[in-house]
Order: C-alpha cells, then structure tokens, then sequence
C-alpha cells in the first residue's frame, strides 16, 4: 500500500465532525430540538440563560453516545466530565459552551470502510459531548445582527479522529462512512443542508517522511461534493504555498463552493483562551456498566458486520456488501429479496443496479420504492428459470414501478414476454433472418462482428423478446458456421 | 401565645407562633401581611428592602387567607416572609443587588421560593445584599433600597453605624429588626452565618446540595448554598424543612434526598455530646469579647451535658486563599451571561459589539464584582490554571478530610462565627483583604460543604452580637439545630431586641 504524493507532498488530513443528536429535547434543557420552527421559539430559560437556571443533562443524548461507542469500538468512560468553554459571543447565551474537555465520554474506536478495493481504518482520538450554539443572523434585523436561539443547547457529538487520512476521497470516503454509521444506529438523522452531519477537515502537507506540516482547518462542509473540492483546493493552496517559498500559518478557513476557494477568517494570533474548567453546575457523567450493556443488547447487526456476513452467507463480493450496506433500509430489502428468491447475486445486482437507479432518478427512500422486496424476488425468479430475460425483466419491473400491474407472472402473461425455449421454434426464426438478411450474413463471413449483433437484434425482433439472446446467438452462429 | 395577641405585637411573634395564630384563625394572612408592610416602611431606612409591591403581597396573603379558609395545615401557611434579592421571583424584580440587573422581571420562582409559597408563605418583599452576594458587610449593594434614590449600606439594627455583615445583609437586618419573622439568604463563604452573627440572630446554611440553587443567581456554584435566617432554632427548622428537597429537573447539584422534618429532635438531650472546638478559631485574632461570648456560651453546653473537646483543622488559613480562587473563577464564568445581548443592562452608546460589551460590563458591575471576575478570570487562565485552580482544589480536599479526622473525635464543631464584631460602615474603607480575613471561620466549612449555622451567643465589643457558629458533618442539620435549639432554652440571647425595635 503506497502513499498518493501530489507533486511530491503527502497529504495528511483529520476530520472533527459535529453530528448533531436526534433527541427530541436539548442537552441540558427539556426545549424541543425540532428544524425550522420560527426564531426563538424553541428556548426555553434554560437555553436563553435566564438568571438561576441550570443545566440538566438529557439521558437520551448520553444513550446516543454509548450507541456510537460500542458502534466504533470505542471505549465508553465510565466516568467524563463536562467542562465550560469560556468565550464571548451574542449566539452563545451563558458566555461558555458546556463541552467535554479532559475526560470525553466516548474515547479511541475507528471507522474502517473500502476506498475502491482498499480497506482503510481512521482511527478516532475521541467523541464527546456539547451543546451547540445559536445563530447570528447577519441579514439587516431592524438595523442590527438577530439571534436565534432555537439551536442554542441542541446536543452534539463531536467526533474527532487522528491525522489518518491521505487524501481527499479518503476523506471522503471516511465521511460518508461516518455518516452511514451515525444514522445506521439512529443517533444523527444525517442531514447535511440542516447542519445534523457537519464536518471540519484539518488539511496539511507534508514531504514523506518529514513532521507534520502547520495544518488548516477547513471549517462547516455540509456536502460529500463541497468537501472533496474544498480539500483538494486546499491541498493545492497548500503546496503552491510551499513552493513559492511561504510557510502555511495554523488558521481556521472557510469554503466557499461558489467560487470553490478557501479563504481564512481567523489566524491563530486571534485564538482565545478559553479557560476551560470542570462546570461545577453538572456532576461527573456516571454511566452504569449495564446500561452500556443492555444498549448493546437492543443495537442490533451494524453495517460492517452485516456486510461481512453477506459476503460469508451469499458470496457477494465485498463491493457488493459495501453498498448494499449503505442503509439499514436498504440491506433489509437486499436481503428479503434475496433470500425469497434464493439469487443473492441477482438479488444484489438489481437492487444496486435497476432499483438504485430509478430510486435516484425519482429522489426516493428505498421504503417508498413502489416494487416491494417480495415483488423483485418473485421477478428475480422467474430470470434464474429462464422463463424471461433480463430485459424483459425489466420491463416487468417497469410495469411493477408505475403501478400497471403487481403480480410478476401474470405480467409476464399479460406482456408476452415468456422467452422462447421450444428450440424447434427458434430455428425457425434464425433460418428465417438468415434468408432476409443476406447482406449482414455475407459482412458476417467477412468477419464483421457488427453485422452478427444486427443479426440476433433480428431475432430478438422476430420473437418479439421471447427468444433467449444467448440460445439465438448460439444457434445463430452453428448455422453460419 | 395568648390567644388575643394585639395587632401592635405581631413583630414579637416567631415563625412557628404566627403560623400556629394563623392556622387557629386568630390572625388572618391579611391582616399580618398588613401589619409586616406597615413595619417595613416605618423602618425603611435600614435599606433592608430592595424590592416591595404591597399590591402583590396582598394578593398572596388573600390566597392564603382562602387557603386557611378552607382548613389548609400547610406550615407556614399565611405567615409573610421575605427574600434575599439573590432568588429569583415572578412577583417581585430581581437585581441580586447590580445595577446590570435593575428592573429585571424574572418569568419563574426559584424553587426555594416555590417551595415556601407551597409551604403558605407570602412574600413580603426581597432583601438587600451584596452585589452578586459577592461581600462581607452588604456595603457592595448597587441597588437602591425601597424608599431611596441612590444605592446605600444596610444598616446593623444594633448600631445603625455599623454593617449588618454580609452578604445577605438585609435577611439578617430585617430579621433581627423584626420586619420579617424570617428571611432566606444564601451562603458561599458565609454569607447567611455571618450576618446573622453580626445581627444577633439564627441563621443556618445546610449541607451543600440540601437545597436546590435553581432560580438562585449564581455566584460560585460549587459553594452556593441556601438557607434560612429567623429568631429562633425552631423556626429556622421550620423554614428548612420547607426549603429543602431534591429537584432533579432543574437542579443536578440537589441531592437524591428527600425533605425532613429538620425539628424532629430539637428537644433531645445534649448529654455525651462532644464538640470540638478547634484550636485555630480561638488563636490571637479573636476579638476579646467575642472570645469571653463564646466561652461563656460553651460553658453553658458543658452545663447541658455537653463535652469539650480540643480538635484541630490545621488547614484553617489556607481556607482564605483557597475560596479566594475557586468563588472568583467560578464567578468569573456565572458571571459571562451578562454581556447585554438578552437581557439586563445594556449601555446606550456604543461603536461595536466589543464596544458593547466592554461598555456594559464596565458600566453594569461594581468595584467588588469586577475585581472578582479579574481574579477568576487570571486563575483560569492558559498556564495559571494548574498553579491556582488545580492547586485549590487540591487543598481544598484536603479542608474536607481534616473535617472527617475532627469529625472521628467529636459530633459538632464549636467556635465565632467571626473573629470580631460587625464593623463601622466604611471602616474597610478600600481593603478588600480585611473583609476577606472576616471570612476565616465560616470559609473552611463551606468548602467542605458542611451544615453550619451562627446561634446568638451574647455580646461582645461596642455591645454588639456575637454569633456561636455550629458545623455538624453531612446531614447532620437536625442535629445542630437540637443543640442550637437546647441552647435558647438555657440562653435568651435570641430573645433580646435592638433598641428602637
């Protein structure tokens, strides 16, 4: 396994991404954490730091970090502590964010995924606790900034993981992995453009073998796309940087996917010192061994897992398993599919194949997939008797899709698309296109290969799809032989 | 109590004898709350009161009265009260004595104050104290008091030249004036022992975690601790037992213990019971007289049974410095969320948001408070954390475990509450260090968490009180308040009245 070089650099990347907590209430206050509601109407005193409130923790968000420990393999502390992040901001209520500082909940693990054939492990410092803050809205409010409180307290993890990564589609690809798991698990509802799924790249380079290069953080991308661009932009800067002969200063920078540039908004000069301190107002976070335990108990298969189980269990190669494995939902239906239809294979290549397809074309969730996983198997079955080809399979599926009809065999029926497997009767069209089509015969014998396609394209006509195209071909080349 | 008790005497009344009055329809919440608020403006130049609304005690006091009506045994049912301005009430502004909170209306009741209003008290107004309770003599108040234009100092109702002590001043004046039969306060480095010390009254601070801090503005978090300020052991019994309870939705301090009935053992004997009097509170410090006080109240416990026992907290000094860091940094970030941006004080004219904050802050806090938030600020800081912050909370583990060695040979803890008597109003002057050596003896327990209360225990120089401090363990808060208690019976300290009230 050889390191990518880009003009002779390493590249060395670290993500921390805040995944934001699918509780109903925040972290430390009983408001509700739903998307969208009307400015400020989602704080209660507690989120707007009312004299005399405190915070308390919210159970529900501690759940979701044991879940994503045992899901990495981390090790869950028994003991972590909350700490106060001191610093001045109009969206930050209590002037300090209670985070987790020295002693973290969720602490080591990794997230191992396929970079095409590659297997890569990233391996995680840490995932802690936080609150979020609020928003300033800069657009002219009255002549002033606004705040919107609503998310002030919404709960996050933030998921921090060692320099491991070497490039951007690793980084990516780790990204997505991450995503894959956090929503596997049900603790993130995964939506980027809301902000659930945020991820900061800290980007250096560096020549092989020499220390870590000044890194920069690329701050708040909120796609899989404006991240590849923006680390490969960064890289370049990078290296353009240290060539010219200018050394890279630590900053903080933002993404602009407009123009596809990333530019500094804070130097490190200007970086506060935060002051951090245990918060007295919270005791330890105390999580029981049992509790870690009966969470395990009710977590269910995860992604890796199950896909190492396809590839045991229904010989899929491991691509196959990967992607099949890229939702619960998904691999729910692959697998009732599949074994309905007793075709793993088939099962797999049409669900990651046609389904997927018109899935994306529509923008659709696989539960809302008009053809059910019973309805393809029962299609998928009547493809390994060979009472239809693959393409007038999907024309069956088609008919599933757009609600013309539910049953695959009287589809079948309906369409005329049983395949033709009276070999007596398909001679009888092969002879037949033979004598039409002298022209391509004779381009055949010339040692055209295009011709000989056009010639089982006839057949296939003249059946009207019945026949079987590997039966025409064969039968087709004995007879000019 | 004599069952016509005139209307002229009402003041004379403890908080267990009026809520009896009540309960028996003898007195109706009405007329009390009346006769409280007349009490009040005719003493309204102790600046004890920072906040009245007569419009809005009566309307607690009807409610009462309908409660009474209706049979309710609720303890304290109709008997008026008053806050430190530290709580935060529906009904009342709340300022904890700073300008940057004039005029602020808090939208819920601390659940202190909750739980004394389902108790049946009605509130008669909040109390002065120092800025943020940051203060040892209530002369940090920022906050006009009802009946003036300008900030002013509470005065001690025994020498209206001298403070009351702090920081809940004006609990401890307004009680010890009978304005109110009883007050809340609230205490860190003790600010209920000190001032009740100071003004000859009972005063007690309950075990830390015994009361919920929600709707208490914080000052420091780990050390904040509410309580009672009244007369009488009996009442301040009464009024904790109230207080007290866990409040697991709001409070994640509040221990996972259920209220109790504090007065269930105020007649035990004292018999066997060994106090220990630790060496380092009657060093060469101590007042003369407050020294001849304490050891002629000590004397008395030996009459009940008691027995002296010479103990040691050798880290007693050190409890200064210690508190001196963590209250200030822990302060110093409570103190964040008044930046002007939501609520409280904002300046009028400013260039930017830095401008804004720098303006409102400079503006909206006091000398004490800023100088607070500066200490607090520099311990936390990058490359001082490990030599201040860490460094006192070492020690102060270490205040708690010398408390658990003297605790192996005694049951209670005896000494002053403060090594003098209550001071001249401005004799501090601009020495922030001499009130912070004031808090000697009532800092070490507070950082140890400890129950602790300050029982009238005679006079001492210039005539003023003195104040007996008891420090129990752990839960052991119905225990100090039998021995407190056992001490009234024997003593009438508690009994005498300043003159003029």
């Amino acid at each position: 396994m050889s390191v990518p070089l880009i003009h002779g650099y390493e590249v060395v990347i670290g993500f921390e991404t805040h995944t934001q907590l699918a509780t109903r209430s925040k972290i430390f206050s009983r408001a509700s954490t739903a998307f969208g509601a009307e400015p400020n109407t989602q704080a209660c005193a507690v989120d707007l730091a009312l004299p005399g409130t405190l915070p308390v923790m919210n159970r529900e968000a501690v759940q979701c970090a044991i879940k994503l420990g045992l899901a990495l393999g981390s090790h869950i502390a028994l003991e972590s502590i909350f700490a106060r992040k001191n610093y001045f901001y109009p969206d930050l209520p209590k002037g300090y964010q209670i985070s987790q500082f020295e002693t973290p909940v969720v602490q080591g693990g990794e997230v191992s995924f396929l970079l095409g054939e590659e297997q890569k492990t990233v391996r995680l410092v840490r995932a802690h606790l936080e609150e979020d803050a609020g928003k300033s809205l800069h657009e002219d409010f009255i002549g002033q900034s606004g705040i919107d409180l609503n998310r002030a307290g919404t709960p996050l993890l933030e998921i921090v993981t060692e320099p491991d990564m070497r490039s951007s589609a690793e980084a990516v690809a780790y990204a997505r992995e991450l995503h894959k798991i956090v929503t596997w698990i049900g603790i993130c509802d995964g939506n980027m453009q809301e902000g659930s799924f945020r991820c900061d790249a800290n980007v250096s380079v560096r020549k092989p073998g020499a220390p870590l290069g000044t890194r920069r953080e690329i701050k708040n991308l909120n796609s899989f796309r404006n991240m590849q661009q923006a680390i490969d932009f960064e890289i370049r800067w990078q290296i353009e940087e240290l060539e010219d002969g200018r050394a890279i200063e630590q900053a903080t920078v933002l993404f602009n996917p407009d123009t596809g540039e990333t530019r500094a908004m804070r130097s490190k000069e200007d970086s506060a010192d935060y002051r951090y301190f245990p918060d007295p107002d919270l005791p330890p976070l105390v999580i029981a061994p049992e509790w870690i335990e009966a969470t395990r108990a009710a977590m269910g298969e995860l992604p890796r897992a199950m896909a190492a189980r396809f590839v045991a269990d229904y010989g899929l190669p491991a691509y196959d398993a990967a992607i099949l494995t890229q939702s619960k939902a998904m691999a729910a239906y692959f697998e009732a599919a599949a074994q309905a239809s007793g075709q793993p294979k088939l099962a797999s290549n049409w669900v990651m194949g046609e389904l997927a397809r018109r899935l994306n074309a529509e923008e659709r969730d696989i539960a809302q997939s008009p053809v059910g996983a019973q309805q393809l198997s029962a299609l998928l079955r009547r493809i390994a008797d060979a009472t239809i080809s693959n393409n007038a399979a999907r024309q069956v599926f088609e008919a599933l899709w757009t609600g013309a009809g539910a049953e695959v065999d009287a589809l079948i029926g309906s369409l005329g698309l049983r395949q033709m497997n009276d070999a007596g009767a398909l001679e009888k069209i092969v002879d037949a296109v033979i004598t039409a089509n002298a022209d391509n015969v004779a381009q055949y014998r010339a040692g055209k290969d295009k011709a000989f396609n056009a010639l089982v394209g006839q057949v296939m006509k003249a059946s009207k799809g019945k026949a079987n195209p590997q039966q025409a071909s064969d039968l087709l080349r004995q007879r000019l032989a | 109590m004599s069952t016509s008790t005139p209307p002229n005497e009402l003041h004379e009344l403890s908080v267990s004898a009026l809520a009896q009055a009540l309960r028996e329809r003898k007195l109706s919440a009405l007329e009390t709350t009346e006769y409280f608020l007349a009490r009040m403006r005719q003493h309204q130049d102790l600046a004890a009161f920072l906040a009245v609304d007569e419009d809005a005690s009566r309307a607690q006091a009807r409610h009462a009265d309908a409660r009474l009506a209706g049979g309710s045994t609720a303890p304290l049912e109709g008997v008026p009260l008053a806050h430190k301005d530290i709580f935060v009430t529906r009904d009342f502004p709340t300022t904890a004595g700073s300008r940057m909170l004039a005029g602020y209306r808090s939208p819920f009741d601390a659940t202190v104050v909750h739980k004394l209003a389902e108790a049946g008290a009605v509130t008669l107004g909040k109390l002065n104290c120092d800025e943020f309770a940051m203060g040892s003599a209530n002369e940090n108040s920022a906050v006009p008091p009802v009946g003036f234009d300008a900030p002013r100092p509470v005065q001690n109702p025994w020498d209206r030249a001298r403070v009351p002590g702090g920081s809940s001043g004006g609990s401890a004046a307004a009680v010890a004036a009978r304005l109110v039969p009883g007050a809340t306060g609230t205490d860190t480095g003790g600010s209920i022992r000190q001032p009740a010390g100071f003004c000859g009254i009972t005063g007690i601070k309950p075990t830390y975690g015994r009361a919920s801090r929600y709707g208490m503005v914080a000052f420091a978090s780990s050390l904040d601790q509410a309580g009672p300020l009244a007369r009488t052991a009996e009442d301040c019994a009464l009024l904790l037992s109230a207080m007290c309870g866990p409040d697991p939705d709001r409070d994640s301090t509040a221990l996972d213990r259920p209220a109790e009935d504090f007065g269930r053992q105020l007649g035990a004997a004292l018999d066997g019971l060994r106090i220990g009097l630790p060496r380092e509170f009657f060093a060469d410090g101590l007042a003369p007289g407050v020294r001849a006080a304490i050891d002629g109240t000590l004397k008395e416990y030996e009459k009940l049974g008691a027995r002296l026992v010479p103990i040691s907290l050798p880290r007693t000094e050190l409890a200064i410095p210690v508190y001196y860091i963590i209250a200030p940094a822990e302060a110093s970030s409570n103190l964040s969320r008044f930046d002007g941006v939501k609520f409280g004080h904002r300046a009028k004219d400013y260039a930017d948001l830095m401008d804004m904050y720098k303006k409102t802050r400079a503006e909206g806090f006091g000398d004490e408070v800023k100088r607070r938030i500066m200490i607090g600020t520099y311990v936390l800081s990058h490359g001082y954390y490990d030599a201040y912050y860490l460094q006192a909370q070492k020690i102060r583990r270490m205040i708690a475990d010398d408390f658990q060695q003297a605790f192996q040979e005694c049951d209670l803890i005896a000494g002053p509450v403060a090594p003098s008597v209550a001071w001249k109003i401005g004799e501090h002057g601009n020495d922030p260090l001499a009130d912070y050596l004031a808090d000697i003896f009532t800092l070490p327990g507070s950082l140890a968490g400890l129950p602790g209360m300050s029982v009238p225990a005679g006079f001492g120089e210039h005539g003023m009180p003195v104040g007996l401090q008891l420090i129990g363990n752990y839960f052991q808060e119905a225990r100090l308040l039998n021995a407190a208690h056992r001490l009234q019976q024997a003593t009438d300290f508690h009994l005498r009245s300043p003159a003029g009230f």
